[in-house]
């Protein structure tokens, strides 16, 4: 680990412009994925702010039916929520699925969003990595990728996106509240914060430098069943092989792409009558293998059409 | 040389009068490990600050270091020492033994330029802490001239030889008794590298006291350790004082040391200061050793009412290049099942991967995950109950020498398993049990291990308080040494266990071989019996010849002890009265056990018999154990706790085994990818549904003289085989690639039409 320094940021907007202003800035809260790559010196900030104890964990109700989380949130305490049980039971079903209690006791909504991959190459300092190492080659690509992306990668990288919690967001059709170092509020999509990762894949969002996520803001539950579920090789406390958020007729995927993946073509396959099996097809027509995860696209296509089966009689 | 029916006396063990033996008693050290405050080795209080050792694994798989540029790292903030091969102290080369009778020669560290496996220590920086010795450490820069690793196991196996002075075992004519039989099987299995993941990494404290070397490490055998460290620094063995009190797992991963113990020595020597080195977790993958992977073939021929014509295991394993070890997986099925028709053996291709070696039950961990399902997959061809197919085979002595069994219980096992598990309600017909979304199989296995009984001694003193204490240089990997030693002595002496303490862990106390092998309890609970016997002569001695003692005049072999009285009859006084008076000093006595001259007349086995059920997602692929039972005969048992604890987590490295675990190897860089416990997945909590494990009465008199065997191993042969053999119960699919991954088991089920 490489020597750093730290502060307790007060509010947001000083912490926004303590971000741009200190050279090799990271915003921390949990720690539970920045602490472990900076013991290993894959990730490396100078200066560490601790955005922790803002006070933007709140979870509240909004007026339209939807919900506001606070970007500190904990990770335990949005999955917990009586209101995310009831109306977003597939993001409590999604958090449950990841890490194990401890971490997501201290994990906050943010960091999980943040989050990085936890492709075996990224984490082996002696490997190449173009995300950690920019201009070094991809290791996983000819490598062992068993867990490697099936959409949008590049051949610069075939990492995925780590994490359950941002899949049932990217279902639920979330929108992210970012402060920026200019101190204006942003809102967007969530399938507009992370980047597939074409030549830059170490540049994973489209956060600006210092720029800060403050909420995310669920709209009102689409209608019909909510279903995650999400494959591994054990029970528990283990990465996915693949993952699925199912909300109605809101499909997103997991651990299949540099990011949580939208399932467009079969949620439009779906709204013009198609089978979920159809469906599914039709999206995983877009999806590429690379030998050792080709086990994927038959993995999704079962996957997806048993959640929405599953969704639709949750939703009857 | 005393014979096994020296063994058959009665002694205080077989007697139980206090019923101690047997008895759950919770761990002698259990509340301090509980509390966190057993010293482990890297948490021995110093005499002084220590500094902190951090070393740096090599980044190619085999090649030579052509630069090394250290100047950042020495300039690093606090941090005291950088070492690489260049500036390495002196020390004794590789394999010297000034000693002659040390049992282990010099184990140099930072020996030369040579890189010999991925991971290998290149450098070590010591700092002031453990956070600037890191630091320093990542700033070390090495160069190197690397050449193409040779480490694809399954793409040399043509260059694979028999292992040296090893040929294969033929018993009849295996070929013609396989061709002739109406029955066939012919399959090959395959197993990848494993790793041990001790929870606590392997890690010392050292420093030097009055030109003494005080050695605090982790590892499984005291003497080995003490000697290899004299002779690789070059002091005279006395002169290292080597401890491992407490240990958080071995699995034989701690068989041997590692540079952590030279580095710490010679860094304290250097600096005249305690010095602490661990392995971090990701170095432990590389730098320790492995199980390593398998290709196993079987063949079996059969007549159609399933007894065994000819049996055939061979196996392809590999070991690092300079290495020998063989994974010996085809050897316990030489003592399994009858079969007229024999061949068994081994090939070894020697590999730039880091070090194969022992891991928990080496051989038969990994030769149950193919013979057992082998005769899973005989039984559906024969249209037989896979217990009925073993009790069949079941032979009247050993198969490949004809010596008498100790004790055997292998059918017993097999059918009070059957009867506790339910296995009547299993149907035959894979895929026609369904809960929810499950696919619901069963599925069984036999288990075997070897027994084993080493030299060993121990001492025993009782003080004036009429405590007990034993002393003795044996190890607790976690396995529950402690409190088996002292509910030996407590019942040898009729004290309470409040009365005992137990030292071990210590090259200065009387020699045991240490843990390994299973052989642990029995070798050093026999030493202690012996040294309880012992005490119990001088004691009695001291009682009948001491006028002021009720039991003057008395004979010592009459005089009984209980309740820490000792006594003739109804004439009694208590232990601390008699030895306060008698012996104020305190009486100290050593016993010893060696092998018998004539146990390698008896074939010696542990043995048992796993059910398992699973469920198989059809959709995903996914497993999930519901339930295993574990039935196991392996002689008296010590502590009814302990030895069901070291079972069932036997049970649950199958569960691994069969399921998860496996260190996958990228042939170009020689190195294993996954190297944390977030890429090797062990069983976790929610993995491991109802467990339990039964073990039978059973003393086997030709074991030792306390009729006990070793758990530590059993527990884990045949525990896997019986959950793939669920797996197919359950959807139809062998995967006979382990681990049974759902990428693996997806395709099979694909192939189904499920």
């Amino acid at each position: 680990m490489r020597p750093f320094t730290y502060e307790r940021a007060t509010d947001a907007q000083s912490a926004v412009r303590a971000a741009v202003e200190t050279p090799g800035a990271r915003f921390i809260a949990g720690g539970t994925n920045l602490l472990d790559l900076m013991k290993l010196e894959i990730e490396q900030p100078q200066h560490l702010i601790d955005v922790g104890r803002l006070p933007m964990a709140g979870i509240e109700s909004l007026a339209d039916g939807g919900l506001r989380i606070g970007g500190a949130a904990t990770n335990t305490a949005v999955a917990s929520d009586p209101a995310v049980r009831a109306r977003f039971p597939v993001l409590s079903e999604a958090i449950v699925a990841g890490g194990s209690p401890q971490l997501r006791n201290k994990a906050s909504v943010a960091g999980n969003l943040m989050q990085r991959t936890r492709c075996a190459y990224f984490y082996d300092t002696a490997k190449p990595c173009n995300k950690r190492a920019p201009g070094s080659g991809c290791g996983a690509l000819e490598g062992l990728n068993r867990n490697a992306a099936i959409f949008g990668a590049s051949h610069a990288c075939v990492a995925t996106h780590p994490s359950d919690m941002a899949v049932a967001l990217a279902a639920l059709d979330a929108r992210i509240e970012t402060l920026t170092p200019s101190g204006e509020s942003r809102s967007f999509t969530i399938l507009d914060l992370h980047r597939l990762p074409g030549e830059t894949p170490q540049i994973e969002t489209h956060l600006i430098a210092g720029e800060l996520i403050t909420a995310v803001v669920l709209p009102p539950p689409p209608p019909g069943g909510q279903v995650y579920r999400k494959v591994r090789d054990r029970a528990s406390y283990a990465g996915g092989l693949a993952s699925v958020a199912v909300a109605g007729g809101q499909v997103a995927l997991g651990m299949v792409a540099h990011k949580p993946w939208r399932a467009a073509e079969a949620e439009g396959a779906l709204a013009s009558g198609a089978s979920p099996a159809e469906a599914i097809a039709r999206e995983l027509d877009g999806a590429s293998t690379l030998g050792r995860n080709d086990f994927k696209v038959p993995l999704v296509a079962r996957l997806v059409a048993a959640a929405i089966g599953e969704a639709n009689g949750r939703g009857a | 040389m005393s014979s096994v029916h020296d063994w058959t006396p009665t002694n205080p063990v077989k007697e139980n009068r206090s019923g101690l033996i047997g008895k759950p008693v919770d761990r002698y050290e259990g509340p301090l490990k509980v509390t966190g405050t057993a010293p482990y080795a890297y948490e021995v209080q110093t005499p002084s600050p220590p500094a902190y050792g951090v070393m740096v694994g090599a980044t190619i798989a085999t090649g030579r270091i052509t630069g090394v540029d250290i100047a950042e790292a020495e300039a690093t903030a606090g941090v005291l020492i950088v070492w690489t091969h260049l500036n390495a102290p002196t020390q004794a080369p590789r394999g010297t033994k000034v000693h002659p009778r040390s049992s282990a020669g010099s184990k140099p560290a930072l020996e030369n330029d040579r890189v010999t496996y991925f991971g290998q220590p290149v450098a070590l920086v010591v700092g002031e802490t453990l956070e600037a010795a890191t630091a320093g450490a990542h700033r070390v820069k090495l160069t190197y001239a690397e050449d193409h690793p040779d480490v694809d196991f399954r793409a040399r196996l043509d260059a694979a030889v028999s292992p040296v002075g090893e040929e294969d075992v033929e018993i009849g004519n295996f070929a013609r008794g396989f061709t002739e039989s109406p029955v066939q099987l012919d399959q090959t299995w395959h197993t990848p590298i494993q790793n041990h993941c001790q929870m606590e990494p392997c890690a010392s404290t050292v420093w030097f006291e009055g030109g003494k070397c005080v050695a605090h490490t982790s590892v499984q055998m005291v003497k080995p350790a003490q000697h290899g460290l004299a002779e690789t620094i070059g002091i005279p063995r006395d002169d290292v004082h080597l401890m491992t009190r407490y240990i958080g797992g071995g699995f034989g991963g701690k068989g041997q040391t590692y540079d952590d113990l030279v580095l710490a020595a010679l860094a304290a020597r250097a600096l005249g200061r305690p010095v602490k080195v661990a392995f971090t977790r990701q170095q432990m993958m590389h730098g320790t050793i492995h199980r390593p992977a398998t290709v196993m073939r079987v063949r079996l021929g059969a007549e159609k009412d399933g007894r065994l014509n000819a049996m055939s295991m061979m196996t392809w394993t590999h070991c690092h290049r300079d290495g020998n070890f063989t994974e010996h997986a085809s050897n316990f099925s030489r003592a399994l099942y009858a079969a007229p028709n024999r061949l068994t053996g081994h090939r070894l291709v020697k590999l730039d991967l880091p070090g194969a070696g022992p891991m928990r039950a080496p051989g038969e961990a990994s030769g149950t995950l193919s013979l057992e399902c082998a005769m899973d997959e005989l039984a559906e061809q024969l249209g037989l109950d896979p217990v009925e197919l073993r009790i069949r085979n079941e032979p009247p002595t050993d198969p490949e020498n004809g010596r008498p069994f100790s004790m055997r219980q292998l059918v017993r096992c097999l059918r009070e398993g059957a009867q506790m598990f339910g296995w009547d309600r299993r149907l035959p017909t894979p895929g026609l049990v369904r809960d929810g979304r499950w696919l619901v199989g069963m599925g069984m296995a036999a288990a075997i291990r070897g027994n084993f009984l080493l030299p060993a001694k121990c001492s025993f003193t009782v003080d004036a308080d009429g405590v007990i204490t034993v002393k003795q240089g044996m190890t607790d990997i976690g396995t529950g040494t402690y409190t088996v030693l002292a509910q030996i002595a407590a019942e040898t002496l009729g004290v309470p266990l409040g009365q005992v303490r137990v030292e071990i862990g210590d090259s200065e106390l009387p020699p045991a071989p240490g843990s390994g092998g299973q052989f642990g309890a029995a070798t050093a609970g026999s030493a202690a019996l012996a040294a309880g016997q012992n005490l119990r002569t001088a004691i009695a001695e001291l009682a009948t010849g001491d006028e002021a003692s009720p039991l003057f005049g008395g004979r010592p072999v009459d005089v009984t002890f209980q309740d820490g009285l000792v006594a003739i009859g109804n004439r009694s006084e208590a232990l601390a009265e008699l030895i306060r008076r008698a012996a104020p000093e305190g009486l100290t006595v050593e016993g010893e056990i060696r092998p018998a001259a004539d146990a390698r007349e008896w074939s010696q086995q542990t043995y048992g018999a796993h059910y398992c059920e699973v469920g198989v997602d059809p959709v995903t692929g996914e497993v999930r154990v519901r339930r295993m039972l574990g039935v196991f005969a392996a002689g008296r048992i010590l502590n009814a706790k302990t030895a069901r604890s070291q079972l069932t987590g036997g049970m649950i490295w199958g569960v691994g085994s069969a399921l998860t675990e496996g260190n996958a190897v990228d042939p170009r860089y020689g190195s294993l990818i996954n190297q944390d416990l977030a890429q090797y997945l062990v069983p976790v909590q929610a993995d491991i549904g109802d467990l339990e494990a039964i073990m039978l009465d059973e003393v086997d008199d030709k074991a030792n003289p306390m009729g006990v065997k070793g758990v530590g191993e059993l527990g884990n042969s045949g525990a896997g085989a019986a959950v793939a053999n669920a797996i197919y119960n359950a959807c139809g699919v062998r995967v006979r690639d382990y681990p049974i991954t759902p990428d693996k088991l997806l395709a099979g089920l694909i192939a189904r039409g499920l």
